[in-house]
């Protein structure tokens, strides 16, 4: 199992976040988590990636307990990709991507030969080579974003956790990132991303984690999982779930502008 | 596109050099090139300082003064000359060699970990710590020696006593440690006010006015020398190992924790070391402002924010700026200006230039 969470609560002070989370997620899936805003996605992305130490339950990933790892360990077995985001300083593209293959160095070593063809390598490998030497905050969001995917590559861990990828993004940029996480997913690595889009989880996941209120609502294939009356019960929102293309992939159009 | 999962490690790692585009080392080349320049820069503007000064010394003089320390070599030159060289002049040089690597260093090395391009070596209450610390010992009828280690040691527990508050403080580690330096620094600040208040109009108090301008003259190489050069190289090998870090910091605590790098722990030590030099650097010099927080800046402008370059070249270049404006502040009139002055004067400007120029890197 990639990620095995049971009985995972975490709650901010007073406040539950996670009531009783039971999930287990194979090798090898790439997997999206649906849920309104507010309903905890961040918070069990924090909780799986170690950030919150303080949760009940137990998270294991690649059947480690992330709770008995030390940060070096951890993040050997799984690395994160956040929002691009604006660095307060002005990194090389190769120099972001290299920051994360230092997990095996000690505080007071350096990112050698070996660790710059590995970033190397992690660029070449999501098709964004000739930005190496680009200024990173000099480049679109869409690339940001890529850059940030080769870095968790260039870490080398078998499973990564994603945080809307593609929330910042222009319709063609979201298109590639999205295509870029299928294909890696593909090649075996264990992915779980967290997205607003239901049409997404139809065409770029293999499974589909529905949360709201803090609870796993349904945990399946995206065809199975999103239906009309899971989108109404989470989002309030009518939508039809139409089939295109011999049921190839599915999209939710809401019924209020049809019928209008 | 996409090679395969399993053997893009082991790919990586037979990669050939040749496959990279040549344009791989080009902003290394130019960091190396310009930190190559520095050296030479800082070796001769060393040389000439040697030099420079009313008591006249030749190059000759001073070649063969140097060199009487290794061989034996007939005294040419008075005793006189002997004792300004080795006493005042060799000793000031080397101080403000140190004190400017310092404070560079511990200002860039701050600016990398608070994520804030705005934070100088004293953001902890380093510098106003000490203020007191020398304050009281002057009110105490102390001695020279006296009044540094009493800055030193209040210096470090200032910025101890912050780290003990951010520590039990709630809410974003980074923003409540300033918080907790800006208020504690403050808080000594008054402290000083007290003191001139209480200070003896006729010696305390122009005493207590006067190293709080900062200056070099004090330097002793066999005494204040040698015993701030060990917490001074201490500090400034510590912060050039983690140089590497420090980038990673930047990234934020959470980024950096889930690529394997403890911010908190890598934090810490950085605080320690920074505060060990900046301390060491007040209690010698007084209060010297700007070179931290301008040197840092400088240097980013043209060699660029990786810390692996970014940090030998403002220690580099903060070495030789000291060295420089110090040559400045005791030659230019006759009557000496203190040097934390001329670093403001020069500093501020100069700031000032580089935040409204256009951007080109």
């Amino acid at each position: 199992m990639s990620i095995d969470i049971s009985h995972l609560s975490f709650s901010y002070g007073k406040h539950p976040v996670l009531e009783d989370i039971d999930v287990s997620i194979p090798d090898g899936m790439l997997v999206n988590i649906l849920g309104p805003n507010g309903v905890g996605k961040s918070t069990l992305f924090r909780c799986i990636l170690g950030l919150n130490g303080d949760y009940s339950g137990t998270v294991k990933v690649n059947g480690h307990d992330m709770r008995t790892l030390s940060i070096r360990q951890r993040a050997r077995e799984i690395s994160y990709i956040p929002q691009s985001h604006a660095p307060i300083y002005d990194y090389e593209v190769l120099d972001v991507v290299l920051m994360s293959t230092g997990a095996d160095l000690g505080m007071l070593r350096m990112p050698g030969p070996r660790h710059k063809r590995i970033a190397y390598e992690a660029l070449e490998r999501v098709g964004i080579a000739h930005l190496a030497h680009r200024t990173y905050t000099q480049i679109s969001g869409g690339e940001q974003q890529l850059v940030l995917i080769a870095r968790a590559l260039a870490q080398n861990a078998r499973t990564i956790v994603m945080d809307e990828p593609t929330s910042a993004l222009d319709y063609g940029n979201t298109v590639r990132v999205l295509s870029t996480i299928r294909s890696l997913a593909r090649e075996g690595l264990s992915i779980l991303q967290s997205t607003h889009q239901p049409d997404q989880a139809f065409l770029y996941s293999d499974r589909t984690l529905v949360l709201n209120r803090g609870r796993v609502l349904a945990f399946g294939r995206p065809q199975d999982v999103i239906t009309r009356e899971l989108i109404s019960e989470i989002y309030h929102v009518d939508v039809e779930v139409n089939s295109l293309y011999d049921d190839r992939v599915r999209v939710c159009v809401p019924m209020q502008e049809i019928e209008r | 596109m996409l090679g395969s999962t399993s053997g893009s490690v082991a790919n990586a790692e037979r990669a050939d050099e040749s496959r990279t585009p040549p344009r791989l080392f080009d902003r290394g080349h130019r960091a190396d090139a310009f930190i190559a320049f520095l050296i030479v820069f800082m070796v001769v503007a060393m040389a000439v300082s040697l030099l420079l000064g009313r008591y006249p010394i030749s190059p000759g003089e001073a070649v063969q003064m140097l060199a009487s320390l290794v061989f034996p070599v007939d005294q040419t030159w008075t005793t006189q000359q002997q004792t300004m060289f080795f006493n005042v002049r060799l000793p000031r040089i080397l101080l403000a060699l140190m004190v400017g690597c310092c404070l560079a260093a511990a200002g860039a090395a701050f600016q990398g970990t608070f994520q804030n391009p705005l934070v100088s070596p004293d953001i902890l209450g380093a510098s106003q710590g000490a203020a007191f610390g020398a304050a009281v010992a002057i009110l105490a009828g102390l001695g020279a020696t006296g009044v540094s280690v009493s800055a030193f040691a209040f210096s470090i527990v200032t910025v101890a006593l912050v780290l003990l508050i951010s520590a039990r403080a709630k809410g974003n580690r980074i923003l409540v440690t300033v918080l907790a330096g800006v208020m504690i620094s403050s808080l000594f600040s008054a402290g000083v006010s007290f003191t001139k208040l209480v200070a003896d109009p006729q010696d305390q108090l122009p005493a207590i006015t006067y190293w709080l301008m900062g200056s070099l003259t004090g330097a002793k190489l066999d005494t204040n020398l040698f015993f701030t050069a060990i917490p001074m190289t201490i500090g400034c090998v510590v912060l050039f190992a983690v140089r590497w870090k420090i980038n990673i910091l930047t990234m934020g605590d959470d980024e950096a924790s889930t690529m394997g790098v403890d911010a908190r722990r890598i934090r810490l030590v950085v605080i320690i070391a920074a505060t060990l030099v900046t301390a060491a650097s007040v209690a010698v010099s007084g209060m010297i402002g700007w070179v931290g927080l301008v040197i840092p800046h400088l240097c980013r402008f043209i060699v660029g924010c990786d810390y692996r370059t970014l940090m030998p070249a403002s220690m580099l270049m903060g070495a030789s700026f000291l060295l420089v404006v110090d040559n400045i502040s005791r030659l230019a009139t006759t009557a000496e200006i203190p040097i934390g002055i001329l670093t403001a004067f020069v500093g501020a400007p100069f700031f000032l230039y580089l935040i409204t120029r256009k951007k080109s890197v």
